[in-house]
């Protein structure tokens, strides 16, 4: 490999890593700290509900089981999964679970797309933010998929051990993480840079909702909910 | 310290206790967010104002401010007390003020000056070629195509931003180019109510009036001025405070909806139930105030004087004719013209009453050298001699001491008991013709007609009088009045009534046909109405709304409720009278601002106009006219004295005779007429009526269609006109503007009618004669969308001001919460940058220019006795053109241009040279005029105002309003009363003595809300022991009504009153309009139609057209426009509720929503007025266009009893006397829509309005 392209690998998948989940974490804290009212998903349901009740529903469904499925799938070592599963076993898992939960990602977002491109009213008031993470997710979704047809080509799971190697090398601060992948296909590595900048862009987006998700609630004992009296009140 | 922080509670963190079976939880999670919630409701300060909004509320408001802002506001409750027994006045206000703060920072907000695009591309491109702001303003109004690419897309979007040296500019080299080229009357400004906000008022009337222009009325036009009031007792309005209701003990809610409409002062209406008083609805519809009151009364809309006749007939029957109240013949005889004497003319062989017999009628004048044509006459029941009492209008004017009600002979000071009826002391009994009405068929069939005869004869006891003219019969005002009624007087006759069951005019048998209700219910009510009054010597009360006023016969409705006050003595009775409340009409400080708002302080007389009559002449309406004067005259009337005339020939003869004011006045430029006067060598007023008598000059009125006639520039400020109480709104549009409009009517020459005789007829008619549409508005309504340059204001809690009601006695301040938002200023600030820049362009176009101003025959004036025995036309050689008697005076105004801002910012020199006062007294104000340069600082600075006091700021301005008047400076107070005492001849000080060194300032009044001082110019007293109500004084202090009698007037014996059957009250069914036949075919959308009467009460949701758009509360009602339909009208067209519909006529048509309501009677819809176009408004299927507001499918139709002048009580005052603009007994066709068009697309042809990328 080209010195220059060598450089720019490792940059990629070395470094920008880092910047971004720094970026991810210190920028949301400090978006948390000093702008709490802007600390919201700002749905538009209020604006239009035609469309939310399938789209909105279909997309968080498959992109949050997504989230999961690839955190594990990811960061589980080969030492961990060969306990239950084979190598070929989980790829093809991960392609026909990945695939199918896509599909109904893709759908869902696909609605929410084309809702938020031709509703007037939502158009109008939707930020830059709002269509370009919109944007994102819906060519890292397509991007992902597309990842499925290379992944057939070899059905022995090497591209998903090498994409795991280097997540787990990542982090767990350990150089030589951008090696494993540098003869990966194309669609890998745009769809991790992808990944990657939308970490980056998560402090600065509407993303940051799924870090207040009232999850609490699910668990809390008892309805009804009183206060303390707190200093100063 | 820190959110995030302040969550990494995972050491410290405690479980949550548990209580109630482990249901409930108490949590110690952070509670800093609340702190949001509470921080919403913190506020800087607290600031005093209110709304002027015409409601005529003037409630007190805290507003509260916080960082800059006013968060919300709510009711203040700290109002002066009132006297132990009275309940206090607050809490005032209603759900509307308490959402005012939404608009300061809303999307409705002006926030910068605005101005059409077209206009302003042609404005720049006009000053490239010529760098004279005046010529490139001709340049483009004078240019056919140039103007009319920018008239013709009026409210149809383009507005652009502009900065405000931009648009002063234009607007001053506007009204300089106008006043130069076409005359400064050219050069008109709207604006109501001076009560709501005066200082506001003031600074745009006062930058017109220095420099010429026209203020136009209000009141008439809106048609809240009651002409009754005026014809009755020579007074604008003058009612009773709302804590007098408290005094009743029997309340009639007269097509007056309290609880709705009156919602600060419902509280006294039901508190004085508490008392036992009896409280009765009067409403067509089952309104709020019927489900409040003991009794409903529910006669058809428009029949109301049937009703009020009927119930006169039942009191005059039981209280002075068959039985007698000896409370109320005391106070008929001293208080009312009913002991007057009337000539009987005898007219082709018929007997009618003619005019009272005057002095003047006696060869020896009955010893009267002062006004003897001027003094009526009755016979003293102690020497059986005809005498002249004290208190007539002779006495009023060139004489001291004998103006007062004081029952004596004018003649030799001895006491007299006036002779009420001639029945038992008489010389013959005549057989008398009365004009009946009742028989009219109206093309509606809702309206029935009687089958009685035209003209009732009635037996009159008569004496025969020897006068100059030989002998005539004269009968009382009391004989003929009763026998009017259908009364018997004992003398028999076949229309007089045996019993209250015969169907005789006027009984309670006959009313039931026309108005529906059973005569039981009438007979009960005028029973114990009387029988209260009778009792409690005076305190039965009747409050009225606009309802009974907006139709065209309404001075018979009015008249028909007053008689049955007066007759029961109950005007100038605490407790008792006429308790009008339409249109926030008492600027009680009036004397103190005249001179402030109309530059009187520089110079006099100021241009003011009848707005009925100057839109019914400008914006065409006319051209539309289907009533012929035939129609309303009175069967006695000689038809051939009428039969050329339409209704606009009338309106042009009053404004010949100087009856009625002149806008624009003559054909000429004024400041061109005084030059040729000069050069011709005679004063300018002879020069005048010497051109207009040859004919080579002629009046405006006469040729409206003539370019050289039209109004060229016009301001609009505190109100919305064309969203609002613009009657015939699509004629205005079409005429006036220029623009789009939904005109469907054809005029009287593509009709083939009989076209004006006095009025040149132009086959086509002008489009667009505005040249420039300025309005000031704080939001963008409909009028502001129309106009060509909208300059934003300060809200209501953005500027200072003064604001006051006649439902209180308070003085109330509008203050400055917060500095005006955006670019927005205060009105008196807008006013006086246009003035400096108007001054700062004149050079080199206007500069020291004498103008020639036409004064109308004004009342409170001497001039008020113009021709007091016949009526006499200079143009027709039936007398000579002599100016101020016969015709409008002319007088001469010199102005020095150039000085405008410093005169506009300066108390001026006639405050020392000639005085103040209003309603016919004057006093010195030299005190008060040092005291104000003291207060307010002199002007330091070279020229015309130097020394004199500075009016720089509003504040200043409000301070010249409460030094100068009566009612807020009791040394000014005593002044008044001692000026009044010398045309009485009686005692009146002691009124003002004990409050003479009360000075009430502004600031006190932000302190705290202040009682005003009692004044002669009103006729109501404020003090420890009475609540303010209209005519007490005159009842109380012997200071007699500013009438022809002096007295309250039953009898109206003008000669155009007579002609039009209105000597006396009588019941008049509503008119035909005639718009919906010629349109019943027009574009059949398949669906079935209905014809139904038009109704506008006030709003719900809303005051007038504010608060409509407001959001919160249009989530209180539904939201845009709508219309109440009954449940029976709405199946028989296959209506249901929330259904779009349209309602059209020939003027015009609207879409909007139904509301299908038990509350609505049968063959009447009912439109809240002023819904405005702005909201939720398609288009209307019939025209095309979008739909309108309710004057859509109205058109103002002027009545001729109106437009008499130079008579006494009918003379001309602003806002006092003149055509009123009434549109109720108009009809419209409601249909279901069939298709719902938004009409959100731009139209084709007119997309190019909004190309205006390259100037933003």
């Amino acid at each position: 490999m080209p010195e220059t392209t060598s450089f720019l690998h490792h940059l990629a998948f070395g470094i920008y890593p880092y910047i971004a989940v720094l970026v991810m974490v210190l920028g949301s804290i400090l978006r948390y700290d000093r702008d709490q009212y802007s600390w919201k998903a700002n749905s538009s349901q209020l604006l239009r509900s035609k469309g939310m009740r399938l789209g909105s529903n279909l997309f968080h469904i498959g992109i949050i089981l997504l989230f999961f499925t690839h955190l594990v799938g990811l960061l589980m070592p080969e030492s961990v999964y060969h306990l239950f599963m084979t190598t070929e076993a989980k790829q093809m898992m991960a392609m026909i679970g990945g695939g199918i939960l896509g599909g109904i990602c893709f759908i869902g977002l696909t609605i929410l797309i084309v809702r938020r491109m031709t509703d007037k009213r939502i158009r109008a008031t939707s930020k830059t933010s709002d269509l370009l993470l919109l944007w994102m997710l819906y060519i890292q979704l397509i991007l992902g998929l597309i990842s499925i047809y290379y992944s057939a080509q070899h059905l022995d799971g090497s591209s998903m051990v090498a994409l795991g190697n280097w997540a787990q090398h990542i982090v767990t601060f350990r150089s030589g993480a951008a090696d494993f992948i540098v003869h990966e296909p194309w669609v890998f590595k745009a769809h991790l840079l992808l990944g990657l900048t939308i970490f980056l862009v998560f402090p600065f987006t509407r993303l940051v909702h799924m870090l207040s998700v009232p999850v609490k609630y699910i668990f809390r004992r008892g309805y009804q909910i009183v206060r303390k009296r707190d200093r100063g009140y | 310290m820190s959110h995030f922080l302040d969550k990494l509670t995972f050491f410290t963190r405690k479980r949550p206790e548990v209580f109630s079976d482990g249901h409930g939880i108490t949590t110690q999670e952070d509670r800093g967010w609340e702190r949001a919630y509470r921080g919403r409701w913190a506020h800087d300060k607290v600031v005093r104002s209110t709304h002027g909004v015409n409601c005529t509320g003037s409630c007190s408001w805290k507003i509260y401010v916080k960082g800059g802002l006013v968060t919300w506001e709510t009711q203040q409750t700290d109002y002066p007390r009132t006297r132990p027994d009275l309940p206090n006045h607050e809490p005032r206000g209603c759900a509307r003020g308490a959402s005012y703060s939404w608009y300061l920072y809303s999307s409705a907000r002006v926030k910068y000056p605005m101005i059409r695009s077209r206009l302003l591309k042609l404005w720049r491109a006009a000053k490239e070629t010529d760098n004279d702001p005046v010529i490139a303003w001709g340049k483009i109004v004078e240019d056919q195509e140039k103007a009319r690419s920018y008239k013709q897309i009026r409210g149809l979007g383009g507005m652009v931003r502009a900065s405000w040296d931009e648009v002063n500019e234009i607007v001053a080299a506007a009204n300089i180019y106008t006043a130069k080229t076409y005359g400064p009357d050219r050069v008109i400004g709207f604006s109501p109510i001076p009560a709501m906000s005066m200082v506001s008022y003031a600074a745009g009337s006062r930058y017109l009036s220095l420099i010429g222009g026209t203020c136009m009325s209000f009141y008439d036009w809106y048609c809240d001025l009651p002409p009754a009031s005026p014809q009755v007792w020579g007074e604008q309005t003058d009612v009773p405070e709302s804590a007098d209701w408290y005094n009743s003990s029997y309340i009639m809610a007269w097509g007056s909806n309290v609880p709705q409409t009156r919602t600060p002062d419902a509280h006294f209406f039901t508190e004085v139930r508490y008392k036992g008083t009896k409280t009765v609805a009067v409403t067509p519809d089952y309104s709020e105030v019927a489900k409040l009151s003991d009794i409903w009364l529910n006669p058809r809309q428009g029949t109301d004087a049937a009703m009020a006749m009927a119930m006169g007939h039942v009191i005059l029957s039981e209280y002075h004719v068959n039985a007698q109240s000896e409370y109320f013949d005391d106070y008929t005889r001293l208080y009312s013209d009913m002991p007057f004497l009337v000539q009987i003319d005898s007219q082709d062989g018929v007997y009618v009453a003619g005019r009272t017999l005057r002095a003047s009628d006696f060869e020896d004048n009955l010893g009267q050298e002062n006004n003897p044509e001027w003094k009526s006459a009755v016979i003293d029941a102690n020497t059986n001699e005809v005498v002249i009492p004290n208190g007539t209008i002779g006495s009023r004017w060139g004489e001291d001491g004998n103006w007062n009600l004081e029952s004596k002979d004018l003649q030799n000071d001895h006491e007299i008991w006036p002779q009420k009826s001639l029945v038992k002391n008489h010389d013959e009994v005549l057989s008398v013709g009365f004009p009946y009405f009742g028989n009219q068929e109206n093309d509606q069939p809702i309206f029935k007609a009687t089958d009685h005869d035209s003209v009732l004869f009635h037996n009159i006891p008569v004496r025969k009088i020897k006068t100059r003219d030989g002998d005539k019969y004269v009968a009382t005002v009391f004989d003929l009045m009763i026998a009017n009624y259908g009364v018997d007087n004992g003398l028999g006759g076949d229309n007089t009534a045996k019993s209250y069951d015969d169907d005789k005019p006027y009984t309670p048998a006959w009313q039931e046909k026309i108005t529906g209700v059973p005569r039981e219910k009438v007979i009960k009510v005028a029973r114990e109405f009387a029988e209260n009054a009778d009792k409690t010597r005076g305190r039965s009360m009747i409050i009225i709304g606009a309802a009974m006023n907006h139709w065209y016969h309404m001075d018979m409705n009015y008249r028909g409720v007053i008689n049955m006050l007066v007759m029961c003595g109950c005007i100038g009775k605490s407790g008792g009278g006429w308790a009008h409340y339409v249109g926030q009409e008492k600027l009680r400080p009036q004397t103190g601002w005249a001179p402030l708002a109309f530059a009187l302080d520089w110079h006099r007389p100021p241009r003011h106009m009848n707005s009925t009559s100057f839109f019914y002449n400008h914006s065409n309406q006319w051209r539309y006219e289907k009533l012929g004067v035939d129609e309303i005259l009175s069967p006695l009337a000689d038809k051939k004295k009428w039969e050329d005339y339409s209704l606009i020939d009338c309106n042009v003869r009053s404004e010949r005779m100087g009856w009625l004011p002149s806008a624009p006045q003559l054909e000429e430029n004024p400041l061109e007429i005084t030059k040729k006067a000069k050069a011709a060598g005679k004063p300018t007023a002879e020069y005048i009526a010497g051109r207009l008598k040859d004919g080579s000059l002629k009046m405006s009125c006469e040729d409206p269609d003539n370019p050289k006639n039209f109004p060229r520039n016009m301001f609009i400020w505190r109100s919305n006109i064309l969203g609002s109480s613009g009657k015939g709104h699509e004629y205005m549009l079409k005429h006036l503007l220029g623009t789009q409009n939904g005109v469907m009517s054809e005029d009287i020459g593509q009709l083939g009618m009989q076209k004006p005789s006095e009025v040149v007829w132009h086959d086509t008619a002008p489009e667009g004669k505005l040249d420039l549409v300025v309005t000031l508005d704080f939001r963008m309504s409909t009028t502001c969308l129309y106009s060509d340059i909208v300059l934003p204001s300060a809200t209501w809690y953005e500027k200072n001001d003064l604001n006051t009601s006649d439902m209180h006695p308070f003085i109330h301040p509008l203050s400055r919460a917060v500095d005006p938002a955006w670019e927005s200023r205060s009105d008196w600030d807008i006013y006086k940058g246009l003035a400096e820049k108007f001054s700062e362009l004149c050079p080199g176009h206007l500069g020291e220019e004498t103008d020639v101003v036409a004064l109308p025959i004004l009342h409170d004036t001497p001039a008020e006795l113009g021709q007091g025995l016949d009526v006499k036309e200079w143009n027709k050689g039936e007398i000579d053109p002599i100016p101020g008697k016969t015709m409008p005076a002319y007088i001469d105004v010199v102005r020095n241009y150039p000085d405008t801002y410093k005169k506009f910012t300066a108390l001026g020199p006639l405050m020392t040279k000639i005085g103040n006062g209003g309603k016919g007294i004057a006093w010195n104000t030299e005190p008060e005029y040092k005291f104000l340069g003291e207060l307010n600082r002199v002007v330091l600075d070279e020229g015309v105002s130097k020394g004199m006091p500075c009016i720089e700021t509003d504040i200043d301005a409000t301070e010249v309003i409460l030094s100068l008047a009566p009612e807020t400076n009791g040394e000014v107070a005593v002044k008044a009363w001692g000026a009044l005492e010398k045309i009485t001849g009686r005692k009146h000080k002691h009124l003002a003595l004990p409050k003479a060194d009360e000075k009430i300032r502004f600031r006190d009044v932000q302190a705290q809300p202040r009682k005003i001082i009692s004044s002669p110019t009103w006729s109501g007293l404020e003090d420890e022991h009475v609540s303010y109500n209209a005519g007490y004084t005159n009842v109380h202090e012997l200071i007699p009504w500013r009438t022809l009698t002096g007295r309250q007037q039953f009898y109206q014996d003008h000669s155009w009153m007579r002609d039009f059957g209105e000597g006396f009250c009588v019941y008049k069914p509503p008119i035909n309009t005639k718009t919906t036949k010629p349109v019943e075919t027009l574009k059949d959308n398949g669906n079935p139609q209905i014809a139904l009467n038009w109704i506008t009460p006030h709003q719900k949701w809303g005051i007038h057209s504010t608060y409509s758009e407001n959001l919160l509360m249009q989530t209180l009602s539904r939201g845009g426009p709508i219309v109440w339909l009954s449940e029976v009208d709405a199946q028989k067209i296959g209506v249901e509720d929330n259904d779009w519909i349209e309602l059209y006529n020939v003027n015009g048509a609207i879409a909007c929503r139904a509301v299908v309501s038990q509350r609505v009677n049968e063959g009447m819809c009912m439109m809240y007025h002023a819904q405005e176009k702005i909201i939720n408004t398609p288009g209307a299927e019939t025209t095309g266009k979008r739909g309108g507001i309710h004057n859509s499918v109205t058109r103002a139709v002027v009545k001729p009893t109106h437009m008499i002048g130079g008579y006494a009580q009918l003379s001309y005052g602003f806002n006092y006397y003149g055509t009123v603009g009434s549109n109720r007994d108009e009809f419209v066709i409601c249909r279901k829509m069939d298709k719902v068009d938004w009409m959100d697309e731009p139209a084709d042809g007119v997309s190019g309005n909004l190309d205006h990328e390259e100037l933003v």
